[in-house]
């Protein structure tokens, strides 16, 4: 591997990631709307199709269900495709293909045939956006077999994980940051980087109390731990990465050090992931548990109009304030 | 000969481009006529207010309409107050003409929740999705079906819901690409209900051109593998597409030997962006945008209301001045709504909220009273 780096953002981490891929094989194949000429929505595509013709970066039309669809034909036949939904909030007309189709054409043909997609999309809240843009719904993937889920953090991660995702035998939902896109710059490996799927990333040390996230929460998470580190609570915060499937190793040797757990997620509580990571603690360490689980998570709401979004998303006073009520317990 | 006999490339048309007559003036007033052209110049201004309050940081994302008015004024004029809309995000002016505040359809951009609901006006939500309401519009054209065939039901009924309502869809050239667009289509035209499909066609689905989105010749055609009447009209002809619509709206209300439902390509041009985050410049020519404005269809409009005596300096500086004196109401109205309670978030989630909602309201309140808003918001 080269020890050549280059300082990106997240979204350029995302191009960077494809270029590289697309370079390596020529098998990867971009689609989506506006992913060719106007070089993506937020840019993340820009320049490939400049690059690599429109053969393989392809404008389509309106239509998520004909992207996801087509892409799940392409890859049967042999291609790679990465098709682009545009935001999350419109994967929707997808849905059926990706859990009915794509999901399952592996175990269906008995591995005649299989389904290495990545279906990309920026994900999440707190970009005053409109309706319908800010919408983080990694539970409805993750509870699906026969999908993995990511949703990196970082830069230097994007591009290895989104590449491990292209390399990937399997479809993989993988889910940008969008609120973090352009929000701070990483040294990222140049040319062939790949961070693997399934393992979670200790971002911070600690001993007092495990603390599990992913994508743009991690970074209000972090700043919650810091400024409890200043009242003498240690925290232990995981990344966790890949969603599906669960680093339960890395879950689990933290929370039998710790004790003690808090999930922060911008998802509604009730069905998210927090309930998923609580029942592996339950599972798999009940007897070193000194607390209940606090899940400090988006509401059981529909994601509100930019105006109380601030109140919806967990901000670093809220995740302090969930953080002590498991540190304080009893 | 009816519109609806015309092939699908056969573009309707009242005014041409120059605001000369070619077609039969619509049975309007005069009054109705100078009405609609009022609403054009409403729409165009508050549309650039719009854009500018967003440039200016005192509103979020917004979806410009300038070069569509008259398919939105038009079609709108042509429907009555019990008929239904189901928008998408782009139909500011058609809402206003149906009765949503312009205040309200403001504070929906501005990240208010509630926006645009205090109003009894038949108007769905505006769909941001992509062709999503275009099957609600069938169902609601059928439930008006039904309700109109269902003699002696005692259920209450609301406005619009009398039997005779028509429902009237908006979307844009790139929505026929969807999956909804075919279903709900389909199952209008198996079931011949009283609707109307207006398509705004403004040549571009953000980036990708009208020749790009479908194989399709025309949209328009698209209506007869539904088996229910297709018309294509010039979308920036105030008057052909008032004239089509109502074409449309009595044929869905009077049921007669033809298929109830219509699909209107109304062709046009978007001036603008895409919305306030779009950058137009990076995928089509200033040309093409040039060429399209000579088709604006006020001037044209003025024009031809000019020509006739039915328009002069004096009602124009009217006009204008009015307009411009609603628009910065509604602006003052908007902006000095208090911003919404974080109570509304938990509001109308359901009819009656579950015991988990009511807890994680009552949490959200005690953080509120140990922490202050402040610690909330971040700006």
């Amino acid at each position: 591997m080269s020890t050549e780096t280059q300082n990106l953002t997240l979204v350029q981490a995302v191009r960077d990631g494809l270029r590289t891929e697309m370079q390596r094989d020529e098998d990867v194949i971009v689609l989506g709307e506006d992913v060719g000429k106007n070089g993506g929505v937020f840019r993340a595509t820009e320049g490939l199709y400049e690059a690599f013709g429109d053969d393989r970066v392809i404008d389509t039309p309106l239509a998520e269900s004909g992207i996801v669809g087509a892409s799940i034909g392409m890859a049967a036949y042999g291609l790679r495709p990465v098709p682009e939904i545009q935001f999350m909030g419109f994967i929707y007309p997808a849905f059926d293909q990706i859990v009915s189709h794509a999901a399952r054409l592996r175990t269906r043909t008995r591995g005649r045939f299989t389904c290495p997609m990545v279906v990309r999309a920026p994900y999440g809240g707190g970009i005053r956006a409109p309706e319908h843009h800010s919408e983080s719904k990694e539970a409805f993937f993750v509870h699906e077999p026969g999908l993995k889920v990511v949703i990196p953090s970082t830069p230097a991660d994007t591009k290895g994980l989104l590449a491990s995702a292209i390399r990937d035998p399997d479809p993989v939902i993988f889910l940008e940051p969008k609120l973090i896109y352009r929000a701070f710059r990483e040294d990222v490996p140049a040319g062939d980087h790949t961070v693997p799927l399934g393992e979670a990333a200790v971002r911070r040390e600690g001993s007092d109390v495990s603390v599990y996230t992913w994508g743009a929460m991690t970074r209000p998470t972090m700043e919650a731990a810091e400024n409890l580190a200043a009242e003498g609570v240690d925290c232990e915060v995981i990344d966790l990465r890949t969603l599906s499937p669960l680093d339960r190793e890395t879950i689990v040797d933290s929370f039998e050090k710790t004790g003690r757990a808090a999930v922060v997620h911008e998802a509604p509580k009730t069905g998210g992931l927090g309930g998923e990571i609580t029942a592996i603690l339950q599972e798999e360490a009940l007897l070193y548990q000194e607390a209940p689980v606090e899940r400090i998570t988006g509401f059981d709401t529909p994601v509100p109009l930019y105006a109380l979004e601030d109140y919806y998303l967990p901000s670093p006073t809220r995740i302090e304030d969930g953080i002590r009520e498991v540190v304080d317990f009893p | 000969m009816s519109v609806f006999d015309r092939d699908p490339d056969d573009r309707v048309q009242v005014l041409d481009v120059d605001g000369e007559l070619v077609g039969d003036v619509p049975d309007l007033s005069d009054a109705e006529l100078v009405a609609l052209y009022r609403h054009l110049r409403l729409a165009r201004h508050f549309d650039e207010r719009a854009v500018n309050l967003q440039r200016q940081g005192r509103m979020g994302t917004y979806p410009p309409l300038a070069g569509q008015e008259a398919a939105q004024v038009g079609s709108a004029f042509a429907l009555a107050d019990g008929d239904w809309i189901a928008p998408s995000y782009r139909e500011h002016a058609a809402v206003h003409v149906h009765g949503l505040d312009l205040s309200d359809i403001l504070l929906y951009w501005m990240g208010h929740g509630a926006g645009g609901w205090d109003t009894d006006a038949n108007v769905l939500p505006a769909a941001v999705p992509i062709a999503t309401q275009i099957p609600h519009t069938t169902g609601l054209a059928l439930a008006s079906k039904l309700r109109g065939e269902s003699e002696g039901s005692e259920s209450p009924r609301k406005p619009g819901e009398a039997g005779d309502a028509v429902a009237c869809a908006y979307f844009g050239d790139g929505a026929t690409s969807e999956g909804d667009f075919h279903e709900g289509l389909n199952v209008a035209g198996v079931f011949d209900v009283p609707a109307v499909f207006v398509c705004n066609n403004n040549g571009w689905a953000i980036s990708v051109p009208r020749e790009r989105q479908t194989a399709s010749p025309t949209l328009a055609g698209k209506a007869a593998a539904y088996g229910i009447d297709g018309v294509q009209v010039d979308g920036m002809d105030p008057l052909a597409t008032y004239e089509v619509t109502r074409a449309a709206v009595e044929k869905a209300r009077e049921p007669g030997d033809r298929p109830r439902p219509t699909l209107i390509e109304a062709v046009q041009y978007r001036f603008g962006a895409h919305t306030t985050a779009d950058d137009p410049s990076v995928y089509r020519d200033e040309d093409e945008v040039a060429a399209w404005r000579r088709r604006d269809p006020i001037p044209r409009l003025e024009r031809f209301l000019r020509e006739t005596g039915r328009l002069d300096d004096e009602v124009v500086d009217d006009i204008e001045a009015s307009v411009r004196e609603q628009v910065t109401e509604a602006i003052d109205r908007a902006e000095n709504a208090p911003r919404p309670d974080p109570e509304a978030m938990f509001a109308d989630v359901y009819a009656a909220p579950s015991t988990e909602l009511r807890a994680q309201h009552d949490h959200l309140n005690r953080l509120r009273d140990r922490h202050g808003d402040d610690a909330f918001l971040k700006e």
